[in-house]
């Protein structure tokens, strides 16, 4: 037994959907934060009381609220930088972890890549974190390649240095959506570093979910998304060093990302408002620095090792249905896997899974997960995926298994 | 929802008729539902009156997108593709009957927009939209 259940019955206390019951009258059972998480009280709390008490843009009015909203806006900013050991003109808000990696394929990318150079990725990659790659070889002529991961979703390094030979940027995901696969970063970035390329790291599924620490990291670049750690959705965080961030140009141009506009042309502002231009994600910034703070409270270790531990139950509930057909996928190890179990259930395809577990209050995620190149290679067409979060228990586990016992009823085997 | 999985769907998605492929087609169309990855692809044979006189499919994907593809195999045999173009989503409704979501509505659909396809000559609409 997970020996903390006290403290999880706080947090789920915490969660306004947790406790209401589905349209059927079961208890919601979530089981696809890797998706999205849900959202605490007190991050939408705030995000009520900024729009009911200082509605205001930032940087611009003189007024009182304007005032607050600004300071709110830029505290929330030193937040998340200080909960990620970063400096606070190297935190770059974006709507998602998506614009965050577009933002450095065109501004890093178009200006520092051409023909002869390599991108390397890996072949786990979320679309979100491949797509933005391709165009950018195609825009340069750059050579996209490939880190292989073997039968289990682990990452092959053997011939890691042949890859790094003329490789500019490594770009991959710490920890796989997939899968759950944690990417061996403490290898893979000193060696790409050794080798004369930077590293950007696709954080959207290890920030939620584990301690990081990014000047312990030494990576370059580094995205995530508020709304899969207790955040509000639309607002995401790109991390750059602050040399890099400064050598680059623009992505988005108009106001706010301004010094001085004359008719013919322009000069930029400082760090970090060089990249936000327009009026910003002010509510869901000023929410997520709450989100930040609750998951502080929580403690990102215990988060790390709550997980740990429903996702090593999970693999053994779910081991004793592999006689009855259930195959689980990826790396099957709770210390090399963050939050996600991905598995097929006999000739029941993730769809029919879903829906038949959406009947019990089950919410699991079914299909290809945005890593379309990864199913194909597996031979998969498609998944089913659990994935676990602050407010799941060994419960969530056992309605999870009676509603593949019930699928396993419903298709009569 | 749970009577969604009707015996005969179960009975289509398993003992699929009409699968496979067709040496020669007079009219094929293939899709896919981007959203869960089904995939369908129909081939006609159509006889010298110009109705279809042989139909194969194949793919692969949820119970509901086979078994629906599988069942409609069985209903446009002797059916011109001026009918099969005019053939409305009731035609696939009736055999997954209701109650079905939207995100699932895609996978009930997809044989009939695949087949529209093949019978027009062009990417058809999604039949619950048009």
């Amino acid at each position: 037994m997970i020996a903390t259940s006290a403290k999880v019955d706080r947090i789920i206390a915490d969660f306004p959907i947790l406790q209401r019951p589905t349209s059927r009258g079961k208890r919601l059972v979530y089981l696809d934060s890797a998706a999205t998480s849900q959202k605490p009280q007190v991050v939408i709390d705030k995000l009520v009381e900024y729009y009911s008490q200082y509605n205001a843009n930032i940087h611009r009015g003189v007024y009182e609220i304007a005032e607050r909203a600004t300071a709110e806006f830029e505290k929330a900013r030193e937040t998340v930088a200080s909960f990620f050991n970063a400096r606070t003109q190297e935190i770059i808000w974006t709507r998602n972890t998506t614009e965050a990696i577009n933002l450095v394929s065109y501004s890093w990318g178009l200006t520092n890549l051409k023909r002869g150079d390599a991108i390397l990725v890996t072949q786990l990659e979320h679309h979100s974190n491949l797509v933005p790659w391709q165009v950018l070889a195609e825009k340069t002529g750059a050579e996209l390649r490939f880190i292989p991961v073997d039968d289990r979703g682990l990452h092959v390094l053997d011939n890691l240095d042949a890859l790094l030979d003329g490789c500019k940027l490594v770009a991959l995901s710490h920890v796989s959506n997939s899968l759950g696969t944690i990417a061996p970063l403490d290898v893979i970035i000193p060696r790409a570093h050794a080798a004369g390329g930077l590293v950007m790291v696709d954080g959207a599924q290890a920030a939620p979910n584990m301690p990081v620490d990014l000047k312990a990291l030494d990576v370059d670049f580094y995205a995530f998304s508020a709304h899969k750690m207790c955040g509000p959705t639309g607002i995401g965080v790109l991390y750059g060093k602050r040399e890099l961030l400064e050598a680059m140009p623009p992505f988005l141009t108009g106001g706010d990302m301004i010094r001085k506009v004359e008719y013919a042309k322009s000069t930029y502002n400082d760090l970090p408002w060089k990249f936000e231009a327009g009026t910003s994600n002010v509510a869901d910034a000023i929410a997520f620095a709450v989100a930040v703070d609750y998951l502080k409270g929580i403690g990102m270790e215990w988060v790390r090792d709550h997980e740990r531990q429903l996702v090593a139950y999970a693999l053994d509930r779910l081991q004793t249905l592999e006689s009855r057909g259930l195959a689980i996928y990826g790396p099957q190890d709770p210390d090399r896997i963050g939050d996600v179990i991905s598995f097929n259930f006999g000739d029941v395809h993730p769809h029919d899974l879903a829906s038949i577990l959406d009947t019990e209050g089950v919410c699991i995620r079914a299909g290809h997960h945005c890593t379309m190149p990864l199913m194909e290679k597996m031979g998969w067409p498609a998944t089913a995926r659990a994935s676990f979060y602050i407010y799941n228990t060994e419960a969530d586990v056992e309605a999870l298994i009676a509603g593949i016992e019930k699928a396993a009823r419903v298709f009569k085997f | 929802m749970d009577d969604f999985y009707r015996d005969y769907i179960l009975d289509h998605y398993r003992n699929p008729r009409n699968f496979g492929r067709l040496d020669r087609a007079d009219a094929s169309a293939e899709d896919l539902n981007p959203l869960c990855g089904d995939q369908i692809r129909m081939e006609l044979k159509l006889n010298n009156r110009g109705v279809v006189d042989d139909v194969k499919f194949s793919g692969k994907g949820c119970a509901i997108s086979q078994a629906s593809a599988s069942m409609l195999t069985e209903a446009i045999k002797g059916k011109s593709l001026a009918e099969i173009a005019k053939l409305p989503k009731e035609t696939v409704l009736e055999n997954v009957g209701i109650g079905i979501s939207p995100t699932r509505m895609k996978c009930a659909m997809l044989g009939l927009k695949v087949l529209k396809s093949a019978a027009i000559g062009e990417l058809a609409a999604w039949p619950d939209e048009s």
